[in-house]
């Protein structure tokens, strides 16, 4: 109701309505095709394509966990991911914790500076970090992969979670102080029970963002046995030619947990998003 | 005095808690980011280890002036920033306006702009892939089909054409991104500044340019910092789409910086190029806060 009456900008309903269904056919038609094309056989691939699916067929799917073992990238992306994940909501719970509850002098600063580590551009690490990772001998291992995700995942972590805690009203914190209790108290009794959206949605985030990562995922590894599922995706090769078909079922297998998270907590996922991100 | 006792509490609480993450924060991100600057002051090649490591001052930055395919990959990179962000910007702006209305099908539109967001960039790299792949491919069919095209054509073997795919699939992925951003500003705007100018009789024309565009003013600078460092960084979608190709008339910095340090082990040349990425991204930041003023929220002053 809020923005029914909203007297914004009133298009002619009519070119807004096909503007934003052409939006919504650019939108859904790549997955929409892809999924068409995965269950399609290789030679009527690029025959004379028809928008429509003619015989449909499940090989790819099969050969992309029978063949390929493409179990392994998953569970290898679910490790690393899963881990930095965890990793960076204990350890960014706190810092955010103090974030946004305690005033201490060089707050703004330590805000600006995590807001300048989630800008800065990953391939400008990627060469110490090659040498580290090989004198340590943690190249092509989880942990030469947790550590450089959380280069990026540690500073996402805390800036989402700060923002998100501050929009939870501190009320009954405030009462409970009145009462006597200790910061420690009044933080893992009363504020931690009411994060536990907050930390759910950086949680997803986080985890969203390991999960895509490439490039350090494409530096760190050697071979398929410690591939994260993009790597091992963009570096199918078939036999002959580009076994289009296995790439989009693998492209559709990665596509769909995302999906289906998003579908799910889209609402908890843009409030996080834009928590903090823009404030008028 | 107890005052004071108990801010100083309260600071070192403060700082205690922030302790962790901000070590973390700069063993793994900060200290290897000193390393790269040294890195770039040597001559060190992994596949020639019998050169050493000798110091050479700043003549990596030297071959870097005079190197053509970085001045090449540079432009690349800035034309691919620049149309793409335009795009963004302007279908993102249309995006925002409308899921700020209500409609019947709000919340599908939501949920199916932010799937391309959260996939993979991979994955959004191939699907578009596929669609421009080979003669026989659906955007050939189509266009063909629609008049737009005498014949099919191979897209990846043009430069010219080879960025369509490129840009389309870099829209097609963060217009989303760009229109909450936008759509967050939107909501900020205070509703009766428009019951006032539709009072005044102004249509929705002057609303949106002399109400909307002024206010939202903030996030779009906001938007223009976030995806321009980010079109900067640009590597996945290339690197999977064109692999730079043709030859490397598509290459962005990244890529080319990758290329230096994992195909040809180049190291020191490598980390001197690195450093240049990272003192372009951090000047243009600079020039957004600095010169535009845009105040990143979030530091509640």
């Amino acid at each position: 109701m809020r923005s029914a009456s909203r007297p914004g900008v009133q298009w002619g309903n009519w070119a807004f309505g096909a503007a934003l269904v052409l939006l919504m056919v650019f939108t859904l038609f790549p997955f929409y095709w892809a999924f068409v094309a995965s269950l399609t056989s290789d030679a009527a691939l690029f025959r004379d394509p028809s928008l429509w699916p003619q015989h449909l067929i499940f090989d790819h799917y099969r050969a992309l966990f029978t063949e390929r073992d493409f179990i392994t990238p998953i569970r290898n992306s679910l490790i690393v991911a899963g881990t930095t994940t965890i990793f960076c909501l204990i350890v960014g719970t706190l810092a955010a914790y103090a974030l946004a509850r305690i005033e201490f002098r060089g707050k703004a600063a330590i805000m600006g500076f995590i807001l300048a580590v989630t800008m800065f551009p990953q391939i400008s690490i990627v060469s110490p970090l090659y040498l580290l990772l090989r004198s340590l001998h943690l190249i092509d291992t989880y942990p030469g992969l947790i550590m450089p995700y959380m280069t990026f995942a540690m500073p996402l972590t805390v800036w989402v979670l700060t923002g998100s805690i501050r929009q939870i009203p501190k009320d009954l914190e405030e009462a409970a102080h009145v009462d006597g209790a200790t910061r420690i108290q009044s933080f893992t009794r009363i504020l931690l029970p009411l994060a536990v959206p907050s930390l759910a949605t950086t949680g997803i985030l986080t985890f969203i963002y390991c999960w895509n990562e490439f490039l350090f995922a494409l530096s760190f590894t050697l071979g398929p046995e410690r591939q994260t599922v993009p790597v091992a995706i963009a570096l199918f090769r078939g036999q002959y030619q580009v076994p289009w078909g296995e790439i989009l079922a693998a492209a559709v297998v990665a596509t769909a947990p995302v999906a289906a998270m998003v579908l799910v907590f889209q609402r908890r996922i843009v409030q996080g998003l834009t928590a903090g991100a823009v404030k008028g | 005095m107890r005052k004071v006792s108990r801010l100083g509490h309260e600071a070192r609480l403060g700082w205690s808690l922030v302790a962790p993450a901000l070590s973390v924060i700069a063993l793994i991100a900060i200290f290897p980011l000193g390393w790269t600057f040294w890195e770039s002051l040597h001559l060190h090649e992994l596949r020639m280890p019998w050169l050493g490591k000798p110091f050479v001052g700043l003549a990596n930055y030297i071959e870097i002036a005079k190197d053509p395919r970085f001045w090449a990959a540079l432009g690349h990179t800035a034309f691919f920033t620049v149309v793409s962000i335009s795009l963004e910007l302007m279908i993102g702006l249309f995006l925002a306006l409308a899921m700020n209305r209500v409609f019947r099908g709000r919340g599908f539109v939501r949920a199916a702009v932010l799937v391309p967001w959260a996939i993979p960039t991979v994955v959004a790299a191939l699907l578009w892939r596929f669609i421009f792949e080979s003669q026989g491919g659906i955007a050939n069919a189509l266009l063909v089909k629609a008049g737009f095209l005498q014949e099919p054509m191979v897209w990846f073997i043009q430069t010219s054409t080879a960025w369509v795919p490129v840009i389309l699939a870099d829209v097609w992925k963060t217009t989303p991104f760009v229109a909450l951003l936008l759509l967050a500003g939107l909501q900020n705007i205070d509703l009766t500044l428009y019951e006032a100018a539709a009072v005044d009789g102004a249509n929705a024309w002057w609303q949106l340019r002399h109400i909307t565009l002024p206010l939202l003013k903030p996030a779009i600078l906001v938007t223009l910092i976030f995806r321009t460092l980010d079109g900067f960084r640009v590597f996945d979608l290339i690197y999977v789409l064109t692999g730079g190709g043709p030859g490397t008339s598509t290459e962005p910095v990244a890529l080319y910086t990758f290329n230096a340090l994992l195909q040809n082990l180049r190291f020191g040349y490598g980390s001197a190029l690195s450093v240049v990425i990272f003192a372009i991204t951090f000047g243009l930041a600079l020039f957004y806060v600095r010169g535009l003023g845009v105040r990143l929220g979030g530091d509640e002053s």
